[in-house]
């Protein structure tokens, strides 16, 4: 593959270092993370979720994990979009409304209720709605509760998605954007943090 | 066509971590095993996955589908160096323990019991959760797993430190890292496109 690994330049590995010679010795996992952004961001076949939706949705997602580093990276690949920039704006002021920490949630109600841990159920601000379109608006909603509390997951969450015009199909796009980025945001920040953490020798 | 979701009005959910096998009933309709198309067949990697709800609706999008299996299985199964499968599906236990998926937290139970013949210790995981003790070398990897759960990511350098110390070399910490983060992707699935049932009798 010709075209750069994506965890190693989020995770800022240059390809010759230590932990991408590591990565090297499991070929199979390096290029099917490369082939799991490829199918979300530069789809083949991309159906009725468009560059612009996925890349928002990712914009967002990296956004709300305070990474820095992938943050840039999504916006990037929004901004290539063309998106009007009272949808960019809308967008980055959603991303500082939805900032919480999770996992958080409610369990079905029984001995693990105990367990369950509060936190802000976020929908997008009034104002911005309109920026935003309803399909979007609609997204980050579901978005935030998959990133910070997926244990509150309900039937009735994706329901609100196909009333705003995501199909069965759609969602399940959606939702596999939502959770590779949280698989690769962390795979990134932990090569990260361990090419930081010096080998004692 | 408009399309609806698929309550289960008469499902009781389990409401504990389990070590027992649980069904998955989706919210969204899957394809039928009759409907799958030669390329849906192909993205399910293995043929025995047609008879699994789960699959079969996350068969609607067959390229990250099958990216996304392919990832999963060499995170888990390649085995030829790094660290021994006990502890990856230690990682994937402790992550789904943590983010509250009681589905991916039963299934990878079994397979840490399996692979590691520490049944008392597994069980403790549920039953206490993730602050169980667990010897030192599982501990480490059970918070190594929380902190990168969590959203911001917590994983930092003294995470890694304290893997070093319980005798992980870096190829094996990478392994926690993929094992753990590839986690944070099947929760989100799992927990947001349907809901676990007991197994029928």
């Amino acid at each position: 593959m010709t075209n750069p690994d994506i965890i190693d330049t989020l995770a800022g590995l240059s390809p010759d270092s230590p932990l991408a010679m590591i990565r090297d010795r499991k070929p199979v996992t390096r290029q099917q993370a490369q082939a799991s952004y490829g199918a979300l961001f530069e789809p083949a076949h991309p159906g009725s979720v468009t560059a612009q939706e996925r890349s928002a949705v990712a914009t967002f997602v990296a956004g709300l994990h305070a990474q820095d580093e992938i943050a840039t990276f999504y916006a990037a690949g929004l901004s290539r979009t063309s998106p009007p920039p009272p949808f960019s704006a809308a967008l980055s002021a959603e991303i500082l409304l939805g900032r919480a920490n999770g996992p958080y949630g409610a369990y079905p109600k029984g001995p693990l209720s105990t367990e369950d841990v509060a936190g802000p159920i976020y929908d997008v601000a009034e104002a911005h709605r309109a920026a935003l379109g309803s399909r979007i608006t609609a997204a980050l909603a579901h978005v935030h509760m998959l990133v910070f509390h997926p244990r509150d997951a309900s039937a009735a969450s994706l329901q609100r998605l196909l009333d705003a015009g995501w199909s069965n199909t759609d969602i399940v796009t959606l939702s596999q954007l939502v959770a590779f980025l949280a698989f690769q945001i962390r795979a990134a920040a932990g090569l990260r943090t361990l090419a930081a953490t010096r080998s004692v020798p | 066509m408009t399309e609806t979701v698929i309550p289960h009005p008469g499902n009781h959910a389990p409401t504990a971590f389990t070590l027992a096998q649980l069904d998955w009933l989706p919210w969204l309709a899957p394809p039928t095993e009759a409907e799958l198309t030669e390329r849906q067949h192909v993205s399910l990697v293995d043929a025995a996955r047609s008879k699994s709800p789960y699959f079969r609706l996350l068969a609607r999008d067959p390229d990250i589908l099958e990216a996304r299996t392919r990832t999963d299985k060499d995170i888990f199964y390649n085995t030829g160096s790094g660290l021994p499968r006990a502890e990856r599906e230690l990682a994937a236990a402790a992550t789904s323990r943590h983010n509250g998926c009681i589905y991916c937290a039963s299934v990878h139970a079994r397979h840490a019991t399996t692979y590691s013949k520490r049944p008392d210790d597994v069980r403790r995981l549920l039953d206490t959760g993730v602050s169980a003790d667990l010897g030192e070398r599982w501990n480490a990897i059970v918070a190594a797993s929380v902190a990168l759960a969590a959203t911001p990511i917590a994983f930092g350098t003294a995470h890694v430190t304290r893997l070093r110390a319980a005798g992980l070399d870096d190829a094996e910490i990478v392994d926690v890292i993929n094992g753990a983060a590839f986690f944070n992707w099947a929760n989100r699935l799992m927990l947001s496109l349907g809901e676990p049932a007991q197994a029928a009798p």
